[in-house]
């Protein structure tokens, strides 16, 4: 046979073999080298599914909820399964119309394929569930599903508590490695945000198998890489829901901001800025209909005023400035100044709303009676001291006290983006003035009256009265008292606020008599009108000038004046003396907290404030410009309805249930040197009328 | 004969190759199981229902079996006898089912038999060539060393192929060159197999080098040659006649001939594979076809989609080395290979089982060609050795075909694999071929004509 050609046998035998090997070369570089063919694979086939746990609640001091989570329903549809849908019976239930219902199905399509779930509508309506589930058999491919919202049962601190969001890309690239994606809330302000990583918890994955189509097809390896989700921890905070439903009714209407604080402990009783707005307004279905206004608002709504806010401090400064110049031993208690109406030692005289002699003869009287001329030479003793070689020296000084007592710096409250206010450096002045050589005390004379380039934040006014109140220490103004079952690292978080903060050794006889002078106030001086009942408290009212129009209302104070409880800061915007309109709201806040309670004819004064309306004539006559019915602020904590406001119209037509006294239109006066050179206003009767 | 078959049945039979062909088919089963496999659903009972392709598979080897013995049980001399008849009554077949044909996956090979299964003669056909191919060979008129008797065996092959290729079954027709192998044994020039394997190198560097790169190349070849060899071919003008021409052939095979059969002879989709091996994107505006087909549909030209390998590579890819465990394979669970049952099958035994299972599947695989080829060379008659060879032949190019398909070495064409891939058609054709050999193994004492 043809055995001569035997060696070919080998020969296939040998171009086999190498086929092989090439496969198998090529094998090992699919399956031994290259991993990448596994991440694709599981790219493909792995669904990653997160379950949200719920997000920890916050409670106030009396352990009520401030807000909790409520369940929202979406309507979600499953387009390849909704096939002989009684499509009519569906849209009369949305009240939407057939080619309504066509486009959002093919939405639904575009945004998640026909076999994954998409929602067909968000956020249903108590009714609209209702009559959903009844007829939920008619509708094959549509289901309900369940989510998590936020729910604020009493409709109020909606700046502390922050809000929370969808994330978008700047968020996520900003907490790249802390595993959020798209579609995610968290929070985006005030606490929410603050303390996101304790509220949130921790998410637990589900891990699913699915087909080419993105179909479901059952857990992955039985569940063995899951994890649970752990429910967000609980926060206490210590604000009291009482005052702080109080301040913001009693801000309604105005521009301002008002903040309570308890000195022994820092804790925030109430935070409030106003305009604010409901913070059920932005959960749920509302939230859509509401931000956009919110944010494009002329009055600022969202804006927290009472951190971020800035004001000249006016006369609340002085008891400061006469702590200045006690501890550095320039005056003592019995120091007295001849003031007869002006302080005109740096020519061009300050006025000051007292004529009577002697009506500053020592720094209590001075205190009472809160005399420009005394407290203008008791600054510029500070910056002239002669223990120090220069102006600028002794300005130095100056500020560092400042900043001791919490102006001019973050206090490191634990709410975000806080601003530092000012206190001015000497290297402003530097540039105002040029060299230091050639400017002097009297160049920035009305810091003395917390005036110039001064100002301060609400909160860092009613953290000074904590430290005087304390007499020389303060803790850091904070919310959260304690998170619910407190790891190290959360205690570590909270330290700072569990921290002595004492920079200055001034003596407590100093102290005395500050609180002495500032009791004096609301005896005899300008808020002797105002009392707190079954209390004797200490205050200091204060009437700022200020580049954008009349003059801003302020009253800080504290009670009672033995064992103070309560540091409370008021602003109201340009409404007119810190008696008239902050030291009233003052006064109905510290009895609030005090008493738990007002008495009656507390609750009618605090009514009839709630009622006065002081905002600036530019922002109404924006409104109505605008074509917008109201400022969504007034809040009818007494009705559970959340009515919305009182119309606009009525504005327009003057028919405002109550008016200041005050008609002349505040025209905005942009120059900000020439207001600070000028005087202060001429003094007006001190027996203010107080409107009902 | 029949009083003593007990003998003969048994005797001679090579019972390795029967072992390695059940091992195949069980592994064949299995794999496609894996494919089908759903959690949710009871696989007993889907097994016993027979609706899935498992089950059907099970059945076509239970019924394969019986073949198979019933072809042991016949006598050596029948496939002589039988083989032009056979080989003629095939072709016929195929040209049948241009008539009588059901179109399947866009080719139209296949004829409805009873019980709601089909038939794809192409598939039988390479049986009945392998006969008539053995029994030309081993006429004792023929001398294989005669160019003329390479071409009759040529036509041979050819018109089978040519059929299929009628019938959009490229893979199949493709499957016709494996006769080469036996060929080859049988004394077909090295020089022919040295050329084929240069003109597939010369088709790959052309899809791989720009034309003009390709032919300086080329051209630089041919002067290196001139110029080394001038000297030798001093006296000899034919010598360097012929590289001219191999020259002008290679360039002109570059530049002409490769870019009209692609755009022109094959289907769009067709190109679009052979480009997507080497990594390269077809642009399909430039086929004949393609174009004719756009200008009737007036749709714009795809773009060209190698899904099918991608998923494939993935598949195997994930497996990694020991694999990701039998019936944990995300990607045949989730079904992202598409026909996977049957020409991507390989990819769940690589997926679930890595690169010791693939290793050692491919072990079996190479075990098994090289005991028929031992089993080839042991034959004392002409016939057996030819037919044995083109069963080698067969199964190899079907094995490394299908799997570099699936890895991505080599264009994606429809052919199964052996004992592997679901299919009746397939399974009966390789078992009938496994079977017949073993049946001329048995005699190969006896000399066969």
């Amino acid at each position: 046979m043809s055995v001569y050609n035997q060696n070919r046998g080998g020969i296939i035998q040998i171009i086999i073999g190498t086929v092989f090997f090439l496969i198998v070369g090529q094998l090992v570089s699919l399956q031994v080298v290259s991993n990448k063919y596994k991440l694709a694979a599981d790219n493909n086939a792995i669904f990653r599914k997160i379950i949200y746990p719920d997000r920890g609640i916050i409670y106030d001091r009396k352990k009520r909820a401030l807000l909790e989570n409520a369940i929202s329903y979406d309507l979600v549809v499953i387009p390849n399964e909704a096939k002989g849908v009684d499509t009519a019976a569906l849209c009369d239930i949305l009240k939407m119309d057939q080619a309504e219902y066509s486009k959002r199905i093919v939405e639904a399509i575009i945004k998640n394929t026909r076999v994954k779930a998409s929602i067909f509508e968000p956020f249903l309506t108590p009714e609209i569930y209702a009559q959903l589930t009844e007829n939920l058999y008619r509708f094959p491919g549509f289901s309900l599903s369940e989510r998590s919202i936020r729910n604020y049962p009493y409709n109020t601190a909606a700046h502390v508590l922050g809000y929370v969001a969808e994330v978008d890309v700047n968020f996520l690239k900003k907490h790249e490695s802390e595993g959020y994606e798209m579609g995610d809330y968290a929070g985006m302000t005030g606490l929410e945000k603050n303390y996101e990583t304790v509220l949130m918890g921790q998410r637990g994955v589900k891990r699913f198998l699915r087909d080419n189509k993105g179909k479901i097809q059952g857990a992955y390896e039985k569940g063995e890489f899951d994890t649970t989700a752990i429910a967000g921890k609980n926060l206490y905070t210590s604000v009291d829901v009482q005052v702080q439903q109080l301040a913001e009714k009693l801000l309604q209407n105005k521009i301002g901001s008002a903040v309570a604080i308890n000195p022994k402990t820092g804790g925030v009783i109430a935070m409030a800025a106003s305009p604010g707005y409901n913070p059920n307004l932005l959960t749920g279905s509302k939230r859509r209909k509401t931000i956009g206004r919110l944010l494009l608002d002329t009055a600022r709504p969202l804006y927290n005023r009472a951190i971020k806010g800035q004001y000249p401090p006016g006369s609340t400064f002085k008891p400061l400035g006469a702590l200045i110049a006690l501890d550095e031993g320039l005056i003592t208690p019995n120091y007295g100044y001849n003031c007869f109406g002006s302080y005109g030692a740096c020519g061009d005289p300050r006025k000051c709303e007292h004529h009577n002699a002697g009506h500053a003869a020592n720094l209590q009287l001075a205190l009472a009676y809160s005399c420009n001329s005394y407290f203008l030479q008791v600054f510029r003793m500070a910056i002239d001291n002669p223990k120090y070689s220069s102006a600028k020296a002794g300005y130095v000084k100056w500020k560092e006290y400042m900043n001791a007592f919490g102006f001019g710096r973050k206090l490191g409250v634990d709410l975000p983006s806080e601003n530092k206010a000012n206190i001015p450096d000497t290297a402003q002045y530097n540039k105002d003035f040029g060299n230091p050589k050639y400017w002097n005390s009297c160049y920035m004379l009305t810091l003395g009256i917390g005036q110039d380039r001064m100002t301060a934040t609400p909160l860092q006014l009613a953290n000074s009265m904590a430290f005087i109140a304390n007499e020389g220490y303060y803790y850091t103004p904070h919310f959260v008292d304690s998170i619910e079952s407190e790891t190290k690292e959360e205690a570590a978080q909270l330290a700072p606020f569990r921290t002595k903060q004492k920079i200055t050794k001034i003596p407590k006889e100093y102290f005395d008599v500050i609180k002495e002078g500032m009791h004096d106030v609301t005896v005899f001086g300008t808020a002797a009108f105002i009392k707190v009942p079954g209390h004797e408290y200490c205050a200091k009212t204060g009437t700022a000038q200020n580049p954008h129009g009349k003059n801003h209302s302020l009253f800080v104070c504290f009670a009672p004046k033995d064992n103070p409880q309560i540091a409370v800061a008021v602003i109201v915007e340009n409404a007119g003396y810190g008696s008239t309109w902050a030291g009233p709201i003052g006064g109905l806040l510290m009895e609030q907290y005090l008493n738990d309670t007002l008495t009656k004819e507390s609750q009618l004064k605090a009514d009839n404030l709630a009622q006065v309306d002081l905002m600036p004539e530019a922002i109404k006559n924006w409104y109505v410009r605008n074509n917008k019915s109201a400022y969504l602020t007034p809040i009818e904590y007494n009705n559970d309805e959340l009515s919305d406001v009182w119309d606009m119209e009525m504005l327009a037509e003057g028919v405002v249930k109550t008016k200041t006294t005050d008609t002349n239109p505040p025209a905005p006066l942009p120059n900000t040197d020439k207001t600070n050179k000028d005087s202060l206003l001429p003094n007006a009767d001190k027996k203010k009328k107080l409107n009902p | 004969m029949a009083s003593n078959y007990d003998n003969n049945f048994s005797k001679g039979t090579d019972l390795a190759v029967i072992v390695l062909y059940l091992m195949m088919a069980c592994i064949g089963i299995l794999a496609i199981f894996m494919v089908e496999y759903n959690p949710n659903t009871n696989w007993a009972t889907s097994f016993i229902s027979g609706k899935t392709s498992y089950s059907k598979q099970f059945f076509f080897l239970i019924f394969c079996s019986f073949v198979g013995v019933f072809i042991l049980l016949t006598d050596s001399k029948v496939f002589t006898a039988l083989a032009n008849i056979l080989f003629a009554s095939g072709l016929l077949l195929m040209l049948a089912t241009f008539l009588i044909g059901k179109e399947i996956n866009g080719s139209k090979s296949w004829i409805p038999i009873a019980g709601g299964f089909n038939l794809q003669p192409a598939e039988l056909c390479k049986v009945f060539t392998a006969l008539a191919l053995a029994k030309f060979i081993s006429r004792p008129e023929t001398d294989f060393t005669k160019i003329r008797s390479h071409l009759i065996a040529g036509v041979m092959i050819a018109l089978p192929a040519i059929l299929a290729i009628g019938q959009h079954e490229l893979g199949l027709a493709l499957v016709y060159s494996a006769f080469i192998f036996a060929m080859y044994r049988e004394g077909l020039p090295p020089m022919i197999l040295i050329f084929l394997l240069s003109f597939s190198i010369l088709i790959i560097a052309t899809l791989l080098l720009e034309p003009t790169l390709l032919a300086i190349i080329l051209s630089v070849i041919a002067g290196l040659l001139l110029l080394y060899l001038g000297k030798r071919f001093k006296r000899n003008k034919q010598g360097i006649l012929i590289i001219v021409i191999i020259w002008m052939v290679s360039i002109s095979t570059v530049r002409f001939v490769v870019p009209y059969i692609f755009n022109n002879v094959l289907e769009c989709y067709q190109t679009t594979r052979i480009y997507s091996m080497v990594g390269k994107e077809y642009d399909c505006g430039l086929n004949k076809k393609a174009a004719a087909s756009l200008v009737e549909s007036g749709k714009k030209s795809r773009k060209p989609d190698d899904y099918n390998v991608k998923q494939s590579k993935i598949a195997i890819g994930s497996g990694g080395f020991w694999g990701r465990g039998f019936l944990k394979g995300t990607q045949t669970r989730g079904k992202y290979v598409p026909e996977q049952n049957t020409d991507f099958i390989f990819t769940s035994i690589g997926e679930a089982f890595g690169f010791v299972g693939t290793f050692t599947f491919l072990g079996l695989y190479l075990f098994f060609l090289f005991r028929l080829i031992r089993i080839a060379e042991r034959q004392r008659s002409t016939f057996s050795r030819v037919y044995a060879y083109s069963v080698v032949g067969i199964f190899f190019f079907h094995i490394a075909v299908n799997i570099s398909m699936t890895i991505g070495l080599f264009p994606v064409v429809g052919i199964p694999l052996p004992l592997i891939s679901y299919g009746g058609s397939s399974l009966l054709t390789f078992t009938a071929l496994v079977f017949i050999l073993l049946r001329l193994d048995a005699d190969r004492q006896m000399v066969l004509r």
